[in-house]
């Protein structure tokens, strides 16, 4: 058999993977993809579950696409079509809400009705985290270099950073530090006053993530928020049309459009290596395909440990990615209903029901939320992110009917027990009655309900454990510790074999920067 | 104090900030929102409903309108069947653009015409010795635009019958609950959509049967702000914006012709007599003295300019409508008269006169702009319009 030869091949068809692809195939690579699920996307898919009905099964807004990536690969061209998504209301439990709306100052107004004195900080604290925003943007975009090494790139690109850095001045310095050492609560609290603002504000810290709003180190995931207002103009956290798996179809077409090769329904089985180098990959049905470069978008777990043969790898390694903290937290619930909720705060039709919906009523509700997780169990009173993608875009569900997206958390992975269906089921009635407690009417209104805990996330997109990260944001395992120290810049220690997942730096989020930074990586090595 | 159009008692209810504008006279509604991302959005992805009222409508009928016409405008009207519009502009005898509109076969000797400016003396100027009725329905005629990729799915089910086989550039007539309409598949947004003709004394009613029907469908109501976007992405100009009517002009200079503002294609090169058509056929071999073309930005030049003060770039989310002067190689060559941040292609854009030879697509230049109080020149690429052109437009 002459199969065809290629001159890399990607492992898994999730965002990152495709935009490896595109940017390879761009640069004249053969370049095939495999994606073991008969849609390309990952954990960006968007499927008709109930008949008319389309769920953006996992990932539901689009976060921190980078514009150079939209730019490079011309995504407006290819279907990306990213919509406002504008506003954040908080359901109080005294039937009061919080709102934050599209202009700033019925945003503001709304604020000081629970308080002039978080109304004005809000203003104050905004421009700190967009000073901080911009203090970090420029990491986004680099490969992380590593302060231990003395190799003249990693010199360079620290002078670069220090140079960064020393620019901020004394007091953006200190606060970043604070923002990279604190939890979000203590941050907050810093700065406010009125409760549902800080644990709504805190939320944006301890999604996808094992920690509550009081663990230490929360606080530095809020600056993933602002990012994306630095990059307002390209409307970079919003509501793709078609939901996030059309995005990935939009990659995909701007792979295709470069020469790559897209095959679904293919599942690798694992890299083929010879010595300390790789020459291709074999799939579950037996077929071998070659390559002299293969990339993983799978998480770290799987990219060394399932692919390969964790004894040919170093010891170190091995250990780095066994100690590297998956623990998904989270899960999610996608209803298909006849009619719209009808919210006790704000009765009726209105502009929230457009936004998000935001279940964090008290820092004390999310650290509780998380003291249920901490101890097995999912959270009986869960932190929700609620989005109705059919306000937004109504070719998700069939005229005048709607899908709502829940984000849930906490819902640990190592449930105690373990998790079943009757159990699953039981986590998605918890969500249900506690939506339910703002939104009388929601139960009345659904016509099916999917529910995925963080077993159900690793069972179909293969994320190891649920984590919808490839791993935690936590600061250990960020930037030139991530996935593990040494080999954060997309190599591994067989030759020709890449990562290119969120496991690898930046991180998660549909933002196709860890896809980008491993294919420059690899035309920068061969040239 | 302006007039209000037919609709006004609908839309002044919904506009929440009082961002009003006026066109031609009337009041009209910038954005209903504070701003106008959604309404913008909804006429790339769902559907919009827009208030085309101030428009200047003319009822012509007779056995000489058809005559009447084909001398007025540069398009060849014995072309024109029944049930069919004509985009297409009008000159002066010097072959100088005076306006730009439709014309619309309505019937065997009666049409439809629209013009962004008051038409009535100059029809009437043309139509001497002719056996032709020139009536102003301007204020007896409401128009709806509704746009928007599922504008057909909203209108057909309103009208109760399939829209699909009405064709890109026709009308029909029609009800809607019982309104008498006519429908025509035009519009000023470049993407698929119609336009709603409807007597003034229906059209609350034709406003409240069309939100009924559409909203399901995410119909949305849109302003002059929304509508500006989409029209500079279409490529679309607009009249004492991008070019001075040969009758506002008060210098030779401003008059542009047909060929100079990217209307050489809507003047026919065979037709018999008609306004101008001595100085166009002139003009038509040598090529035109000015090209009006698109400018993209180019992102990186534009993001440097805004960095080297510390800024992230800084955008607007309304179009704008001014003159920017155009360089190459540090020699002005024209002018940009409006442009937009695209939401949707995510590019800076302009619409431009560029000088001969400047205009070719792909040609560098820079365009003038404001970074932190300065005028600085971003790197700029001359651009074929459309610059947005989807399939369904005319599919």
């Amino acid at each position: 058999m002459s199969a065809a030869r290629y001159d890399a091949i990607i492992v898994g068809g999730g965002h990152n993977g495709l935009v490896a692809a595109a940017y390879l195939a761009r640069a004249g690579r053969k370049t095939l993809v495999l994606e073991r699920r008969p849609l390309v996307g990952g954990a960006a898919v968007t499927e008709e579950i109930f008949p008319g009905f389309k769920f953006s099964v996992f990932s539901y807004v689009v976060s921190l696409l980078r514009p150079e990536i939209i730019r490079d690969l011309d995504l407006p061209s290819h279907g990306l079509q990213i919509l406002p998504l504008e506003s954040t209301i908080t359901p109080l439990d005294n039937g009061d809400y919080l709102g934050s709306w599209a202009d700033p100052d019925e945003t503001r107004r709304e604020l000081a009705r629970h308080s002039p004195r978080d109304a004005d900080a809000a203003v104050v604290f905004g421009r700190l985290m967009h000073h901080m925003a911009m203090a970090v943007k420029p990491i986004l975009g680099m490969v992380p270099p590593d302060p231990a090494s003395l190799a003249p790139a990693d010199l360079g690109g620290l002078l670069r950073l220090g140079g960064h850095f020393r620019s901020l001045g004394p007091e953006r310095f200190h606060a970043l530090h604070k923002l990279m050492t604190m939890s979000s609560a203590d941050y907050l609290d810093e700065w406010f006053e009125f409760d549902a603002l800080k644990a709504t504000k805190s939320a944006s810290g301890i999604i996808g993530t094992f920690l509550g709003p009081r663990s230490p180190g929360s606080a530095y995931v809020l600056l993933h928020h602002y990012m994306g207002e630095i990059d307002g103009a390209f409307r970079a956290w919003g509501f793709q049309k078609g939901g996030t798996g059309a995005i990935s179809q939009t990659i995909a077409r701007a792979a295709r459009a470069h020469g790559a090769e897209i095959r679904t329904g293919a599942a690798v089985e694992r890299v083929l290596v010879r010595g300390d180098e790789v020459t291709g990959v074999a799939l579950a049905s037996g077929e071998e395909l070659t390559a002299p470069i293969v990339i993983s978008g799978l998480d770290p777990r799987l990219t060394f440990t399932k692919l390969l043969d964790a004894k040919s790898l170093p010891a170190p390694l091995v250990d780095g990615v066994r100690r590297y903290k998956f623990r998904g937290s989270s899960g999610k619930v996608n209803l298909a209903l006849s009619g719209l909720p009808d919210f006790t705060c704000l009765p009726g039709m209105g502009p929230h029901l457009r936004g998000a919906i935001s279940v964090s009523p008290s820092l004390e509700y999310l650290e509780r939320a998380y003291d249920d997780a901490k101890y097995g169990e999912f959270s009986r009173h869960p932190y929700m992110d609620v989005v109705i993608p059919s306000m937004i875009d109504p070719q998700m569900a069939p005229p005048g009917k709607h899908v709502m997206s829940i984000f849930v958390q906490y819902a640990p992975y190592r449930l105690n027990g373990g998790w079943n269906d009757a159990r699953r089921e039981a986590f998605g009635d918890a969500v249900v009655k506690t939506l339910a407690r703002y939104a009388p009417n929601l139960e009345s209104l659904i016509l099916h309900r999917q529910v995925l805990t963080p077993d159900d996330i690793e069972r179909i997109t293969g994320l190891s454990e649920g984590n919808i990260f490839q791993g935690e944001l936590a600061l250990q395992q960020l930037f030139f510790l991530r996935p593990v120290p040494e080999w954060a810049k997309y190599r591994t220690p067989i030759r020709g074999y890449w990562q290119c997942g969120a496991g690898t730096h930046p991180g998660g989020g549909i933002m196709g920067a860890s896809g980008r930074l491993a294919a420059l990586q690899i035309l920068r090595a061969a040239s | 104090m302006l007039k209000t159009t037919p609709f006004h008692p609908r839309t002044s209810a919904l506009v929440r900030a009082q961002t009003w504008r006026r066109w031609a006279g009337y009041q009209m509604a910038s954005a209903y929102d504070p701003h106008p991302d959604r309404e913008y959005a909804a006429i790339r992805s769902a559907a919009a409903l827009m208030d085309a009222s101030p428009l200047y409508k003319y009822r012509i009928e007779g056995p000489d309108a058809l005559r009447l016409l084909d001398r007025t405008i540069t398009r060849d009207m014995t072309k024109l069947a029944v049930g069919q519009v004509y985009y297409t502009p009008w000159c002066d005898a010097a072959g100088k653009v005076i306006d730009d509109g439709t014309v619309t076969r309505v019937g065997e000797r009666a049409y439809r015409f629209t013009s962004a400016d008051s038409s009535l003396r100059w029809l009437h100027l043309n139509a001497h010795r002719l056996d032709v009725m020139i009536e102003d329905v301007s204020e007896s005629l409401a128009a709806l635009s509704l746009q928007g990729p599922l504008s057909r799915d909203i209108l057909s089910a309103a009208a109760a019958r399939d829209l699909a086989p009405l064709k890109y550039f026709r009308m029909i007539e029609g009800a809607i609950r019982g309104i008498p309409v006519s429908i025509s598949r035009t519009g000023y947004t470049g993407d698929l959509g119609f336009e709603i003709w409807v007597d003034a004394a229906r059209a609350v009613d034709l406003w409240d049967a069309l939100i009924e029907v559409g909203t399901p469908w995410g119909l949305t109501p849109a302003g002059v702000w929304a509508l500006d976007l989409a029209r500079i992405e279409a490529g679309l100009i607009m009249m004492d914006v991008d070019y001075f009517s040969a009758h506002h002009a008060l210098i030779e200079a401003r008059k542009s012709s047909p060929f100079e503002i990217n209307l050489g294609w809507a003047v026919s090169a065979t037709k018999g007599p008609f306004n101008g058509r001595r100085a166009l056929a002139a003009e038509r071999p040598r090529g035109p003295a000015w090209g009006f073309v698109g400018l993209e930005v180019e992102w990186g030049s534009f993001e440097r300019l805004f960095a080297a003060h510390g800024l992230p770039p800084q955008i607007p989310n309304v179009a704008w409508r001014a003159s920017a002067p155009v360089y190459r190689e540090g020699a002005q060559i024209g002018y940009a008269t409006s442009g937009c941040w695209s939401p949707l292609l995510k590019k800076s854009l302009a619409l431009a006169h560029l000088r001969a030879p400047h205009f070719a697509p792909g040609t560098h230049v820079e365009l003038e702009v404001t970074v932190e109080h300065r005028r600085e020149r971003a790197d700029t690429v001359v651009r074929k319009l459309p610059f947005f052109d989807p399939e369904r437009k005319k599919a």
